[in-house]
């Protein structure tokens, strides 16, 4: 055949049993993919309308949905460019906390998007496995959040809970598990011979490539970029704070993986380094901490904060801010505009997974049909993230 | 190289500048819009963080604004340069910058869906949140309002 002929459009997804809410059009040529177009919006909530007429904390439970399983991270870059509206910074007690939680935030997405991965190339042992392990780590948050996975956990100037008693010793011994399971992991599924022939090679981004498009995370580290917010700009502890940035060269499915892997050792690296250096203090800026004089016997016996009233009502100066952190899947960015009111004027929030989308249209093309799923794995794309 | 060197380079395109901490913004005419993002690119700024715009309704005017920082240069890194510029509200056109920085081929996408800004010399400026037949107000837009459900009894 030739011509126009020879191609067939196929439409993958919105119900594909492993994408979720996504569709691709894909032009086919033979079972080699010729042209690739990603079309989200299937999940698309108009989060940053809906912020328009929300006040600026009740803004924190909405800025968190579109991707649940990472909720810490977005809470916190939110949050961040509140606090920088406001000119106000979190004492150094509530900085650690936080950090505590978008590490453990980080493992927990990074099981779930390996676990995904997992199935997608036909390992339904990993995705257990995966799924499994993540547990550990959403019950150690539920124990200083309060939820499983939305915890709202960061406001401004602070976080509203301490840590319970006893959290240190169980959070220790969650990590010595999730660390020898990465042993396990390697033997089944990192290491297994399906793996290694579907990943090794397969959806390579090289670095320009990956720098032009401008994707995030562990993907544009998999290409060997040197760019983690966590270094390029500190926020939260990460400036007292020893790490390694996880960085592989290959640019392929596999490469991506193991970044992932790496960054999981990391995250349990920096975790053990915060309980160790955890300072003590007040978790709330002293700004609010005047208007709870009555309640500190109180906040301090049940290890919380309890919400100054001036929060109903909050209304930061005129003018703008811009912050961004390091989430699961990559850079977040969150640029608030205040008119002086109690809610935003806009609020314009970037995720990983939507910085990512362009990933897919020219990462695709030339590879077989059967490779989709590997690339689509090795991205972690999440399409509720991506959409808003 | 520090935000003074990068605003002294670019300081005649500007219509205005200002910076605080390590975000330096950028006003400028939208005609001079690329010739600025061409001395930006070639300085070392390599990617689009974001694409925002935002409506003011009263003054018959919304502005566009592009976040930018490199992934290579480590000085660069902890930059953050944000370029801004006003449109007609009426005639919402400006160039696109794809061209110079391919990253931002999404985000202008996004904003044309949900703002109705349009970024001329975008290679695919088609919906892409929306629905494919949507019409009406664009939904950030300050005169869309959410609809709400009421309750018939």
């Amino acid at each position: 055949m030739s011509g126009e002929d020879r191609y067939i459009e196929l439409l993958w997804g919105p119900q594909h049993p492993s994408s979720g809410h996504m569709r691709f059009i894909v032009k086919m040529d033979g079972d080699v993919v010729s042209e690739f177009y990603p079309d989200p919006g299937y999940r698309h909530v108009g989060i940053e309308k809906i912020a328009e007429t929300k006040t600026y904390i009740q803004i924190i439970p909405l800025i968190e949905r579109p991707a649940i399983l990472d909720a810490a991270n977005l809470n916190f870059v939110y949050v961040l460019a509140l606090e920088k509206l406001l000119d106000i910074e979190a004492p150094p007690r509530a900085q650690y906390l936080r950090t505590m939680m978008a590490e453990f935030n980080r493992i927990a997405s990074h099981l779930y998007g390996i676990g995904i991965f997992g199935i997608m190339i036909g390992s339904s042992t990993e995705f257990m496995w995966a799924f499994g392990d993540r547990e550990i780590i959403i019950e150690l948050m539920q124990m200083v959040g309060g939820a499983r996975l939305t915890y709202s956990y960061m406001v401004p100037g602070g976080v509203r809970n301490d840590l319970p008693d006893g959290f240190k010793e169980k959070a220790l011994k969650g990590l010595k598990y999730i660390e020898r399971r990465l042993e396990d992991h390697k033997r089944i599924f990192l290491e297994n011979a399906v793996t290694l022939s579907r990943l090794v090679g397969v959806g390579v981004i090289k670095k320009e490539e990956a720098i032009k498009l401008g994707i995030v995370g562990p993907n544009l580290r998999a290409s060997g970029v040197r760019y983690d917010v966590r270094k390029a700009e500190p926020y939260g502890a990460y400036p007292e704070l020893d790490f390694e940035m996880a960085v592989r060269e290959e640019g392929d499915c596999y490469a991506r993986l193991m970044v992932r892997i790496d960054e999981i050792k990391t995250s349990i690296y920096l975790i053990r380094q915060i309980l160790d250096k955890m300072p003590s203090g007040p978790i709330l800026h002293e700004r609010f901490m005047r208007y709870l004089a009555k309640w500190k016997a109180y906040m301090e016996r049940m290890k919380k904060i309890k919400f100054p009233p001036i929060f109903v009502s909050l209304r930061p100066p005129k003018g703008d801010s811009f912050a961004r952190v390091e989430c699961g899947r990559g850079e977040a960015t969150c640029y608030i505009v205040s008119d002086g009111s109690t809610n935003p004027y806009r609020v314009r929030l970037v995720t990983p997974s939507f910085r990512n989308i362009i990933a897919f249209k020219y990462s695709m093309p030339g590879h077989r049909l059967a490779d989709i799923p590997s690339i689509y794995g090795s991205l972690d794309y999440f399409p509720p993230g991506a959409d808003r | 190289m520090s935000t003074d060197k990068v605003l002294n380079k670019v300081k005649g395109i500007c219509k205005e500048t200002r910076t605080k901490d390590k975000r330096i913004v950028l006003i400028v005419e939208k005609e001079k819009m690329k010739e600025l993002a061409k001395e930006l690119r070639d300085m070392g700024f390599d990617h689009v963080k974001s694409v925002t715009g935002i409506d003011y309704p009263q003054k018959g005017q919304m502005e566009v604004i592009y976040h930018i920082s490199s992934y290579q240069d480590p000085e660069l890194m902890g930059i953050i340069v944000e370029i801004r510029t006003t449109v007609d509200r009426d005639r919402p056109e400006l160039p696109s910058l794809v061209d110079i920085w391919p990253s931002a081929e999404y985000l202008e996408r996004e904003e044309y869906d949900l703002m109705g800004i349009i970024f001329k010399g975008h290679p695919e400026l088609k919906r892409l949140l929306l629905p494919e037949d949507y019409e009406g107000i664009p939904p950030l837009r300050k005169d869309f309002k959410i609809p709400t459900e009421g309750i018939e009894a």
